[in-house]
């Protein structure tokens, strides 16, 4: 019988012997790490370190990506330099126009994801009190959840057209599962014992989901909408550069067709800013709602 | 009522929503006459004609290739990439503000820089594109089941001289792979996204093609026949993959079953 780390012929032994070290010494074949202290640097250096790190990785790429396209590795016009990127996204930022544009494409974020909200928080939560009622749109739910939103695209071109309303729709419809998941699985997770003591102390049933299901289900609650944040950006988004409904997907749309290349390429910076300033604004919000969380406290001591 | 009149009357209802709900669509289709919504047995007759399988090859292949060929690029690139920044503290402080732009970034919006940037509106620009996304939740999941590993193991490990390949093959990969798998999963749906927009954005064969031609020739049946093939493709894939899942990660499991929680 050879195991993987058997390589040596001699037999291998169990218990205490001659071959083992003795306390304070490193057993033969052990290597001994080295002390904690040395292995470690001293906090603040770490600290700084950790603050450097990214800055200086980000210049770098800024940097990388100038040089690539100076030296012609790509062409100026497939990839216009870091430089002309930013000058055309600084010029950019003095028009109207693109502040309108982004203003549309966060307007279509903020309804889609405020109507997907305001539809899948209480069907979540009757669906995740009711098993009957669970168990009924099992089928339905778990057909329609994985369709990717896209496909409605054409869909939505022929009927509602190049309107708000078609924006918001994609937007909701996307935003809508991860929620409705989200909430059913947080009512459900709900401790039994707090609400068999809310009852048995003669809460009401809307006083119970008030201050016992939702404040249970509020992580729950708050990692889905932070997913179908992130979905109903894409989703407005999309219906901007397929249908052509006012924003900054438009925006690049147009950018694409009259081969304004440096314009292309400030736009999608541009747009992954915003995507960044929602994503991080949704966490802060999530922090503030959930101080009293233990998920929220695991560095406090 | 008895739990078992209960239970009985679930699962009849289980079957019969779905069936109400697709009936209801049939009724209505026919009383309303609307040519953006087609009956559903127009729409089940069209779906025959198309997928079964006239244009199976010409169009459904390539989605599927494209999708497989993505989707592995980003597994083997989200793991080769996860392990070591999950290892070192250092690496994932240069990595993470790239992570969170390009993952924050909206996806869409690379499709007109991946034309412009590829030349190209083939395979080539589809699979780059697919592959791109579908690769942070693989590298994130990767990272974060690589750093949850127990540090006296690896250090264990270590001070037995176990060379570090066969630390990573032996102990950090097996231990991450639950979350690696998780973020497949992630992937997997998302990929079936990319490859629609991809296609809908510019192509010449796909699913996402007979889409975008369907909408431009205002041919209501086709357009229905491809949405209810993307949603079973979505829904087919997703399927086969919990039947990977549950066969690669028995021992885990089994082991989670066995120690008490």
């Amino acid at each position: 019988m050879s195991g993987p780390y058997t390589g040596s012929d001699e037999p291998r032994t169990i218990g205490y012997t001659s071959r083992m070290a003795a306390p304070g010494q490193a057993a033969p074949g052990v290597r001994p790490l080295p002390a904690p202290a040395a292995r470690a640097s001293p906090q603040r250096t770490t600290r700084l370190g950790e603050l450097l790190l990214p800055l200086v990785s980000i210049a770098l790429s800024l940097v990388l990506w100038e040089v690539v396209s100076r030296t012609e590795l790509v062409s100026q016009n497939d990839l216009p330099a870091m430089s002309t990127t930013f000058q055309e996204l600084w010029a950019l930022m003095q028009t109207e126009e693109f502040w309108k544009n982004v203003g549309y494409t966060v307007r279509g974020w903020a309804l889609g994801l405020a109507l997907a909200t305001l539809l899948a928080v209480p069907i979540g939560i009757v669906l995740g009190t009711s098993d009957f009622a669970a168990r009924a749109f099992r089928v339905p739910i778990e057909f329609l959840r994985p369709i990717p939103s896209a496909v409605l695209i054409p869909l939505l071109f022929l009927t509602l057209g190049t309107t708000l309303r078609s924006e918001i729709f994609l937007a909701t419809f996307g935003a809508f599962w991860p929620l409705l998941v989200q909430t059913m699985y947080g009512v459900r997770d709900v401790d039994p014992l707090a609400t068999e003591t809310g009852r048995s102390f003669g809460v009401r049933p809307l006083e119970r989901l008030w201050r016992i299901t939702l404040p249970s289900a509020l992580p729950y609650i708050a990692t889905g909408l932070r997913i179908s944040s992130t979905v109903s950006l894409i989703l407005a988004f999309t219906a901007e550069l397929f249908m052509g409904t006012p924003g900054l997907g438009q925006a690049m749309n147009f950018a694409q067709s009259y081969g304004l290349n440096e314009q292309l390429y400030a736009l999608a910076v541009a747009t992954g800013f915003v995507g960044l300033a929602v994503h991080f604004a949704m966490t802060a919000l999530e922090r503030r709602a959930l101080h009293w969380h233990p998920s929220q406290r695991a560095a406090t001591p | 009522m008895s739990r078992r009149a209960y239970t009985g009357l679930a699962v009849a209802a289980e079957v019969a929503v779905p069936i109400a709900i697709l009936a209801a669509w049939q009724l209505w289709t026919v009383q309303a006459d609307n040519q953006h919504f087609p009956r559903l047995s127009t729409i089940l007759a069209e779906f025959q004609d198309l997928w079964l399988f006239a244009q199976f090859r010409e169009h459904v292949v390539p989605s599927l290739l494209r999708i497989g060929a993505g989707f592995g690029i980003a597994v083997l690139a989200g793991v080769a990439l996860g392990v070591p920044l999950g290892l070192s503290r250092r690496a994932r402080a240069l990595a993470m503000p790239h992570i969170e732009y390009w993952r924050a970034m909206p996806p869409p919006a690379l499709l007109p820089i991946s034309i412009v940037l590829l030349h190209d509106i083939g395979d080539r620009q589809k699979i780059a594109f697919i592959a791109f996304f579908c690769l942070f939740p693989v590298l994130l999941n990767t990272i974060d089941g690589v750093r949850a590993i127990d540090p006296t193991l690896i250090d264990t490990a270590r001070s037995y001289d176990i060379p570090r390949h066969e630390r990573i093959r032996r102990l950090v990969l097996p231990a991450a792979l639950p979350q690696i798998v998780a973020g497949m999963r992630t992937s997997l749906s998302l990929a079936v996204i990319m490859m629609v927009l991809a296609e809908y954005f510019s192509s010449t064969s796909g699913v996402g093609y007979v889409l975008l031609i369907s909408k431009n020739t205002f041919e209501m049946g086709p357009m229905w026949a491809a949405i209810l093939l993307i949603g079973l493709l979505g829904y087919g894939l997703n399927l086969l993959f919990l039947l990977f899942e549950r066969r690669v990660l028995a021992w885990h499991r089994g082991w989670r079953a066995a120690t008490p929680q």
